[in-house]
């Protein structure tokens, strides 16, 4: 803990608010997330935890605060985004695969067509990280061929492929059922375990406790509270907290 | 019923609608022999089609099958810059800024709202006084080297008659452009708003997200009404009659007024039209399914 909190953070959320027209959806929240750090967001459904990590990388635009990614504060003149977004790996829940390209089109086009690299190479990193996902037989299969828990892989692969310094995870087992669910959640640990940055909204609570090195609470877009998993499970601090995790560990 | 069992085979329902069909046609058939009083004479048709020029000791072809060439031509180079308008105001119509968007509502809305023949005799005129000149087609054409003249009218058809081609591909671009950004506009739309997140997260610009994830995307669910457009602008390509575009259907009004065949040269027209348009229809099927084929 004390390494982490002197070291430089790679994300800094400083005061972010953020409103979808009058509903405010985001209110002044505060987090930093150091280099290696595994954070895991749970909360009640409109809460705003995809609204602030799609804030991170800029698919949703604040209002107020800074939000800052490895030193740089990321606003309306923020002109490279593309060059910020290629350090920021992110998975959603609906997997959102290019549905005409293959698997191993889908992971090679960030590399070829971002990164610059040759086809060959391109291919190469692709078929490492299909690997690492374990279905490196799927590659030249389109995503609508695949299973929900491929899918989601794939999708983890093609953010892999463009070496991200940081990845997001946005609800990633929500739309699966429990067997794919177990299929991604093991990739998530080995990812966990070979020390990327990851900012995962999900409520796999197994996970959460296995995985995260803090795990936060958000209500009414607000971060309630931020601990390690032991105490956050243990000794909640706020009623809330405690409420929604009798609710959700109850099954 | 096993499903299935149906296909190929005829229930008495099928009977009964080809008998009522049937006795319909030779009703009508026999109304029109006994009432019209025509009597049918196709031995005009063949000559209209094709003539045999005494000079050059060959068959050439005589006004229909000229005016059949011409709207082939009219057809196919206007779908290039109907397809490319198409292409660039339905793009524009779903970009974020003001006036792009309203620049493309106002031609499609425009041209939506005024019926085609109105629309191409204002247009029309227009373009034969301003941008005929502005262009210097007549004089390109006059003073053409012989080999240039030659792939002119090989794209083009007959020298004396490029400036007049050209109006009317303008004219049919022009107005069924419009009906195309609608349909691009749509394809553009339909595709999720997730593809754009997906694609800008792994960091591409916003050209290759466009080229590389949204247009391959749209552009196959922009097929089959696209195709069904391309059908439509052959067959309006007859309201250029009115402009005096010697196409098809401007000179089977010559020709049924010098021959005096009015329905034979006319049942001849359609029979031609129908060719034209099925197979185009035909080829778009391909088209459509090597795209689908390709898709898994």
């Amino acid at each position: 803990m004390e390494r982490m909190t002197r070291a430089e953070p790679l994300i800094e959320l400083d005061g972010v608010s953020k409103w979808f027209g009058a509903f405010q959806v985001l209110r002044g929240v505060n987090l930093r997330v150091a280099e290696g750090e595994r954070i895991v967001i749970c909360g009640p459904s409109g809460s705003g935890k995809s609204t602030l990590i799609r804030c991170i990388n800029r698919l949703e635009e604040h209002q107020e605060g800074r939000v800052v990614f490895a030193g740089r504060e990321l606003g309306a003149d923020t002109t490279d985004l593309a060059q910020v977004r290629r350090e920021i790996g992110m998975v959603f829940q609906e997997f959102n695969l290019f549905p005409h390209l293959t698997v191993l089109e889908n992971c090679m086009l960030g590399p070829t067509r971002v990164l610059g690299m040759t086809p060959a190479d391109a291919r190469g990193r692709a078929m490492e990280f299909l690997d690492r996902v374990r279905i490196p037989e799927q590659a030249g299969k389109h995503p609508g061929q695949l299973s929900g828990g491929q899918q989601q892989r794939a999708a983890i692969a093609r953010s892999l492929c463009m070496r991200p310094r940081v990845m997001l995870f946005d609800e990633p087992t929500s739309a699966l059922d429990p067997v794919m669910i177990k299929e991604v959640l093991d990739v998530m640990n080995d990812l966990a375990q070979s020390g990327m940055t990851m900012i995962v909204v999900t409520h796999e609570m197994g996970f959460a406790r296995t995985v995260a090195d803090r795990v936060a609470y958000m209500d009414e877009g607000s971060i309630i509270e931020c601990l390690p998993p032991d105490r956050f499970f243990a000794n909640p601090a706020d009623d809330r907290t405690k409420r929604f995790l009798s609710q959700i560990l109850s099954h | 019923m096993i499903p299935g069992s149906k296909r190929g085979r005829l229930g008495w329902i099928d009977a009964a609608v080809l008998a009522a069909v049937a006795t319909a046609v030779v009703a009508v058939g026999y109304r029109v022999d006994s009432v019209l009083e025509y009597r049918w004479d196709w031995s005009a048709i063949p000559n209209s089609l094709y003539r045999w020029d005494q000079e050059a000791g060959r068959w050439v072809p005589n006004l229909l099958m000229q005016g059949f060439f011409t709207t082939i031509r009219l057809a196919v180079l206007s779908m290039i810059p109907a397809a490319l308008f198409g292409a660039v105001f339905g793009v524009l119509r779903t970009t974020g800024r003001l006036f792009p968007r309203l620049l493309s509502r106002t031609y499609v809305e425009l041209i939506r709202n005024i019926p085609p023949l109105v629309f191409i005799f204002i247009f029309y005129f227009f373009i034969s006084s301003q941008i005929m000149p502005i262009l210097g087609v007549e004089d390109l054409v006059r003073g053409a080297s012989p080999p240039t003249l030659r792939s002119l009218e090989l794209v083009f058809g007959p020298a004396a008659l490029i400036p007049n081609v050209i109006s009317g591909v303008l004219c049919l671009a022009m107005f069924q452009g419009a009906y195309m950004t609608e349909i691009v506009r749509a394809g553009i739309q339909s595709i999720p708003k997730t593809q754009t997140e997906a694609g800008l997260s792994i960091g591409l610009s916003r050209w290759e997200l466009w080229r590389r994830v949204i247009l391959p995307q749209a552009l196959r669910r922009v097929i089959p009404p696209l195709a069904g457009q391309f059908i439509t602008l052959v067959k309006d390509s007859s309201i250029l009659s009115l402009i005096s575009i010697q196409e098809l259907t401007f000179l089977a009004m010559e020709t049924a007024v010098s021959t005096t065949r009015v329905f034979e040269v006319w049942i001849t027209v359609a029979g031609l039209y129908f060719c034209l348009c099925s197979l185009l229809s035909l080829a778009f099927d391909r088209l459509e399914k090597s795209a689908v084929a390709a898709r898994t």
